[in-house]
């Protein structure tokens, strides 16, 4: 039926499920997907835990591909550097130019690098398995850890580093770790059973300068404070890999900006993007199109994208109905459990509903339409019906 | 026959899973999981669906 190719620039869960769920609409054309790391798609998250802590390999964290996209090129260990939308057209790094019908944009995000002066050798982010290896290394019974970031990847790594014997420090300029989708009260409790294991915070700060010659010893806070280091883990924020896109007319400010559908708005060929850098709308908390950077977000856009390219490329419409994923993130942090449906940082109004932020707990997260996330810690049997609610939404 | 694994090495009992097939997954009281290990052919997109979302990638299975 269809002939040509499909083009997936990106190699992780977003791209994986595009391309499965394109087949799944029934395109028999080819299919490249094209990747910059030298592995197939893997999962994430242990990176900052479980794979952190040893004994995992990237291997063992590859992704179950279905079947039908055995037949699909891989394109590993060459990012895509340029691209000419109008005609159709991607370029490698290794100069290859691929032409393409159809284009699912898949690069994600990488870590946000600041400006800090200071020697580079172990300083690292933690966004690959090469990222993870390199921090291992220096996780040893004792070892000065410096974190930058009180987001979520900062605060596992430090429980992971914590456990296996390091002596942690964290640096970050909000007033409590995870504010932004926490909120101020369970921020603080989670802290205090940070602090209760050892991690030392210095929030409403930053570091000015990082001191040693070749690899770095120490930080140097805004406040003249010195922290012995031996490795440094930057971990504030993210930006979305689009460079490769400019010179197209796209707004490239803040990911791309996509419709229901995930197809690119303003696009001038078929084009959908999928995973943490489509800022898509979402019919249950309406407002301005964000990009969500929860894990489950790739596997619903990319579902919903792999179809839409499917429909534009046999020549039909693409559905339309209205995009109602619901966002969900978890965190493990010693043997803590947190886990949240819906949007929690858009919300103007937090209550506790159950439990105390110290303990076991459950969190409403409201504004003037009403629910709009729920976060639980160790109560994960219980956030069901708070899930459902968060679903009447779409009925309004 | 839909064959079902779960590796409870693995599972962190997020219950992600129970969302796609309710009939086939779910949280007991302690927030354990537990899963039907056998269901017929009629439900495999939806255990392939909770495959997909299982954050630890624990679920495997197998059609026989």
């Amino acid at each position: 039926m269809t002939s040509g190719q499909v083009v997936v620039v990106g190699a992780g869960l977003g791209g994986l499920r595009a391309a499965e769920s394109l087949r799944g609409a029934g395109y028999d054309g080819h299919i490249v997907i094209v990747g910059d790391e030298p592995h197939r798609p893997y999962n994430r998250p242990p990176l900052s835990k479980e794979a952190l802590a040893g004994g995992v390999s990237v291997e063992q964290l590859e992704f179950r591909r279905k079947a039908s996209i055995d037949d699909v090129e891989w394109r590993l260990g060459s990012p895509v550097v340029s691209s000419d939308l109008t005609a159709q057209t991607v370029t490698l790094a290794d100069g290859s130019v691929l032409p393409f019908d159809g284009l699912v944009v898949a690069s994600g995000i990488r870590p946000r690098a600041l400006p800090i002066p200071g020697p580079e050798k172990g300083r690292y982010f933690l966004r690959t398995a090469q990222d993870a290896a390199g921090v291992r290394e220096y996780l040893v019974p004792g070892a000065r850890v410096v974190i930058m970031g009180a987001g979520f990847i900062g605060c596992e790594v430090a429980a992971t580093a914590v456990g296996l014997g390091a002596t942690v420090h964290v640096v970050a300029l909000d007033e409590e770790p995870m504010i932004r989708p926490l909120g101020r009260e369970l921020g603080a409790g989670m802290r205090r059973r940070h602090e209760a294991k050892g991690v030392t915070f210095h929030l409403g700060h930053t570091i000015s300068e990082f001191l040693g010659e070749d690899h770095v010893v120490g930080a140097r806070l805004d406040d003249g404070t010195v922290l012995n280091a031996d490795v440094v883990i930057e971990a504030v924020g993210s930006v979305a890999n689009t460079e490769w896109l400019e010179g197209n007319g796209l707004d490239l400010s803040d990911g791309l900006l996509v419709d229901d559908g995930m197809r690119v708005i303003d696009a001038p060929c078929p084009m959908v993007a999928v995973g943490d850098l489509a800022r898509h709308p979402n019919a249950l908390f309406p407002g301005p199109a964000r990009r969500i950077e929860h894990w489950n977000m790739p596997t619903e856009t990319g579902k919903r994208a792999g179809a839409t390219l499917g429909a534009i490329l046999s020549g039909q419409e693409p559905a339309t109905a209205p995009f109602t994923a619901m966002p969900s993130f978890w965190s493990d942090q010693y043997k803590h459990k947190v886990q949240s449906f819906g949007m929690p940082g858009i919300a103007n109004r937090i209550t506790l509903v159950d439990g105390d932020v110290d303990g076991p707990c459950i969190v409403e997260y409201l504004d003037d339409t009403g629910l709009v996330g729920v976060v639980g810690i160790d109560r994960t049997s219980e956030l069901a019906p708070y899930r459902a609610r968060l679903l009447e939404r779409a009925r309004g | 026959m839909v064959t079902i694994n779960v590796d409870m090495d693995k599972c962190q009992h997020y219950g992600q899973c129970c969302f796609e097939a309710e009939d086939v997954f779910h949280l007991d009281d302690d927030g354990k999981l537990k899963y039907t290990k056998e269901v017929g052919d009629d439900r495999l997109a939806d255990v392939e669906s909770a495959a997909d979302v299982c954050p630890m990638q624990a679920i495997s299975f197998e059609l026989s």
